[in-house]
């Protein structure tokens, strides 16, 4: 089946499956943005023992996405992770810092001698809330911003200054695409607490936070999307395989691939949507409203990124150095290998599908705490 | 900076090593917890017994503490290839990333989305179902651990691959050969079993202190019987599987097999070495006697390595210095290999930006020859192929000495069990109870064999370790290093507390 089709087919297929992973990790991550809300959604110690226990039956699913995510990287475009995770180390670093410690921060919360105390555990995960949202979107930003590495003959990557990754801070876009993530991993925590949660007050707290993150979430994404229609793209002349700076690069994709465009502007009214049901309307289907207008965002933001003979991780250093889907991908046997295994990947969407619906038939209250047993 | 600077190299090197005995401590419980587990809510649905199922929640719970910092030190082993060791991560990654991403939508996704109906779902769902996400979950580690295992045994036996030179990589041509290399097969069974057995002394010694201290008394015993018995059946299949690994390890690695017998000259009849003290300082060229002290049983080894008591071992003056009668080349033959394959490689990248295509074809025949000794190109002497023999030496015999010990506990407490007697053998209770950190103390001793056993070699004979690296500043790691061994310090001890407590207050409904 997938031996028939050529490399350049399979390498699109890749980054299109790639494409799809990571806006599964940002729909998932509404646990990363729920968590920063412990404080500002619960006023008491029961009330933020609801928000924990709503969201701790779904950290695992967001740990497993970005897991898979790295690993799926890892196995079709090596070259990306070799010269992402180690140039960019600092950046890297910080979001694994902030998921080891939301790992533990569920089980050890209320558990008798957890040395830190509870409160340091809710820190870990508000603290794992902020940095990684905000650094994946750093990262995912400079697919369009670029980054300033150099990878020589034998395709062995070097970042060419010593910041190793702080340097992309210094980017209006990159900031305002991981203040966008942030308050819109805020808003589908909060929506999801409203949809999952049985408690009058802790409905009413996350519509305000609906509101306020959904107002800030437009306000950067607008920053981030405005800069990148009108800015130069990085391509590559598919004859020659030279990259070059091509005027409203990003704009053309949009453009040249209409589908895509119609898919990226239905999830931006979804989310607007979600954010106006949730916030106002005060209505429960908005998290999965909203959910279903970030899948299609963050897959069409990835598609223009990679796709249309475009560098999805540029060099500023050197522009021969861009990675593209074409110069980055792992050999043809094993993309045929790693598509095979992708067909997979709709029996695990199913088994979590159901899981999820298992769990979720009745809202969390007080009462099914007790009755589970197993209260974080 | 230069990529061969020593101090980033030791430095990636002591932050994966870090991490990966951290990651190490609580693995092997989750593994085998959640077998025993299985076990136990499978005795429950099939006897509708009450107290089977107080049984399994109270080990389940111990299970979700250690389980939580098994995952979150996996991730940053995972993702360390890419922050520490990106040379490896692009020479290798086209058979490396494979199946760790494999592991992640095979595996890992079925442990973390059914643990949570079985932490969760005991009122949700039927017994039935709910048994059946505990054996899921059982089922998902035991995939997860395979095909990690197929990753680090293809660093030591790379099998189904070649060497493209046009992309500077090695690149996979037989899945197969990689899934199922013999070297795979036989390290799956010896670490997954070793788990099985630290989770096993675990239970036992656990339910031991409640005998001793006369608590829940019913309970204690049934999860010794239980474990003991997996335990037991667990040390065989350890000890099995560790004679396979032995003659993979004859095949494919000599010279971590003579570092871990201390064998220095080779010899036929060749021994395993029961008992000795190693002298300090000698250098391996020197031929007088390596040990001050040893108990041997001749021929053992000849045996384990080939199968046969007559046959040659080689030892590690041979391997590096070569012997001609075995027909055993001297190491500096293939780092000569190696260096004209090096330089072949150079040659043809830059024939093939001039378009020189004669130079072409005439350095990749050149390359093709000789690209089995890469790795040796890097090698600054012969003497480089040798690891660390004291470490490796022993971590094997201590590792060894201890399975042996676990193998005669086990049935010691299952004869006394079956007597109805071992309430009143206090000392072996409280020997069951001082054996649980023992258990840890053996496996990762077993990870320190296979590692520091196969340097300098991320791949064997084709990446040395120096290579592997990412081009970062030795300041960036070493303060990474600090960090991670801090948290991970703190978070053990937390996780030794927390599950001490739970202990302590024993099983609840």
């Amino acid at each position: 089946m997938f031996e028939t089709m050529t490399l350049t087919a399979l390498q699109q297929y890749w980054w299109i499956i790639i494409s799809l992973i990571g806006a599964i990790l940002v729909f998932l991550m509404f646990v990363q943005g729920g968590q920063t809300l412990l404080f500002q959604v619960a006023k008491t110690e029961d009330e933020r023992t609801l928000l924990v226990n709503a969201l701790g039956r779904k950290w695992e699913l967001t740990f497993t996405t970005l897991v898979t995510f790295g690993g799926a990287f890892f196995a079709s475009f090596p070259l990306f992770y070799a010269t992402s995770f180690s140039g960019a180390y600092w950046i890297w670093t910080i979001i694994l810092f902030g998921f080891i410690a939301q790992a533990v921060s569920y089980e050890y919360r209320k558990k008798q001698g957890n040395v830190l105390g509870s409160r340091v555990y809710e820190i870990f995960q508000i603290a794992n809330g902020f940095l990684a949202t905000f650094f994946i979107g750093i990262i995912v930003s400079s697919f369009f911003t670029g980054s300033y590495f150099m990878i020589d003959k034998f395709n062995l990557s070097s970042w060419m200054n010593s910041y190793y990754g702080f340097d992309l801070l210094l980017n209006t876009q990159n900031i305002s695409l991981g203040f966008a993530l942030f308050c819109l991993t805020r808003v589908t925590g909060a929506m999801f607490f409203m949809k999952y949660i049985e408690n009058k007050k802790i409905s009413e707290r996350s519509a305000n936070q609906i509101l306020i993150n959904g107002l800030c979430f437009v306000l950067f994404f607008l920053l981030f999307l405005g800069i990148l229609i009108t800015k130069d793209g990085f391509a590559i002349d598919p004859n020659t395989g030279k990259m070059y700076m091509e005027p409203l690069k990003y704009l053309h994709n949009f453009m040249q691939m209409p589908v895509i465009l119609a898919v990226f502007l239905l999830g931006v009214l979804l989310v607007i949507f979600g954010i106006y049901k949730g916030g106002i309307q005060k209505s429960l289907n908005a998290f999965w409203i909203t959910i279903i207008g970030v899948i299609p965002v963050v897959f069409s933001l990835f598609i223009i990124a990679g796709l249309n003979n475009t560098s999805f991780y540029p060099s500023t250093y050197n522009l021969e150095s861009s990675l593209t889907i074409f110069n980055s991908s792992s050999s043809k046997y094993t993309l045929i290998i790693m598509s095979y295994v992708s067909l997979f990947i709709p029996i695990v969407l199913a088994y979590i599908w159901y899981i999820w619906r298992v769990m979720s038939k009745k809202k969390i209250n007080k009462e099914e705490l007790e009755e589970t047993g197993h209260i974080y | 900076m230069s990529i061969s600077d020593i101090s980033l190299v030791d430095w990636s090197r002591a932050q994966f090593a870090l991490t990966s005995i951290y990651h190490w401590l609580f693995v092997p419980l989750t593994l085998g917890l959640s077998f025993i587990m299985a076990i136990m809510e499978s005795i429950y649905v099939k006897t509708g017994n009450e107290e089977w199922r107080k049984i399994t929640k109270f080990w389940m719970k111990l299970f979700g503490i250690n389980f939580a910092i098994g995952a979150a030190t996996g991730i940053i082993l995972e993702f360390e290839f890419g922050t520490n060791w990106s040379n490896y991560s692009w020479i290798v990654g086209d058979l490396f990333g494979a199946p760790l991403a494999i592991e992640g939508i095979l595996a890992f996704f079925l442990e973390s989305t059914f643990i949570v109906l079985m932490f969760f779902g005991w009122n949700k769902v039927g017994k039935k179902t709910h048994l059946l996400s505990t054996w899921l979950v059982t089922i998902g580690s035991v995939l997860s651990s395979w095909w990690i295992l197929v990753a680090n045994a293809w660093m030591n036996d790379p099998v189904g691959m070649t060497f493209n030179p046009d992309t500077a990589r090695c690149e996979m041509v037989n899945f197969w050969e990689v899934a199922f290399s013999p070297f795979a097969i036989h390290k799956f069974w010896h670490t997954i079993t070793s788990a099985y057995v630290v989770a096993a002394l675990f239970v036992v010694g656990v339910s031991s202190w409640y005998l001793i201290k006369k608590r829940h008394e019913s309970f204690a015993k049934k999860s010794i019987l239980v474990g003991a018995i997996f335990g037991f059946v667990a040390t065989m299949l350890v000890t099995v599987s560790g004679d396979t690994s032995t003659y993979q390890i004859a095949q494919k690695q000599p010279v971590k097999l003579a570092a871990m017998e201390g064998l220095f000259i080779g010899r036929t009849r060749a021994p395993i070495i029961a008992l000795a003290i190693l002298r300090p300082d000698i250098p391996i060229s020197d031929t007088v006697n390596h040990f001050i002290f040893k108990m041997e049983m001749p021929g053992m080894l000849s045996k384990l390595g080939y199968r046969d008591k007559n046959a040659f071992v080689p030892g590690i003056y041979d391997l590096v210095y070569g012997n001609q009668y075995q027909g055993i080349e001297p190491v500096f033959k293939r780092m000569e290999r190696g260096t004209i394959a090096m330089i072949a490689l150079n040659k043809y990248k830059e024939a093939k930006e001039d378009n020189d295509t004669i130079e072409m074809r005439v350095s990749l025949s050149e390359f093709r020859t000789n690209y089995k000794d890469l790795g040796y190109a890097y090698l600054d002497k012969p003497e480089d192929v040798v690891p660390n023999i004291p470490i490796t030496f022993y971590s094997f015999h201590l590792m060894v000495g201890l399975g042996f010990y676990f193998v005669i506990l086990l049935l010691v407490i299952l004869f006394f069990l079956w007597r109805k007697t071992l309430i009143k053998r206090k000392l072996i209770l409280w020997l069951a109870v001082l054996t649980i950190p023992l258990g840890y103390v053996a496996t990762e001793l077993g990870w320190i064999v296979a590692e520091v056993g196969r340097q300098p070699w991320a791949i064997q004979d084709l990446l040395p370790v120096s290579k592997a690296t990412s081009h970062i500043s030795t300041s960036s790691v070493q303060i990474t290093f600090i960090l991670f061994a801090i948290l991970f310090t703190v978070l053990l001890l937390a996780d030794i507390r927390i599950l001490l407590k739970q202990i302590k207050n024993g099983p609840k409904e």
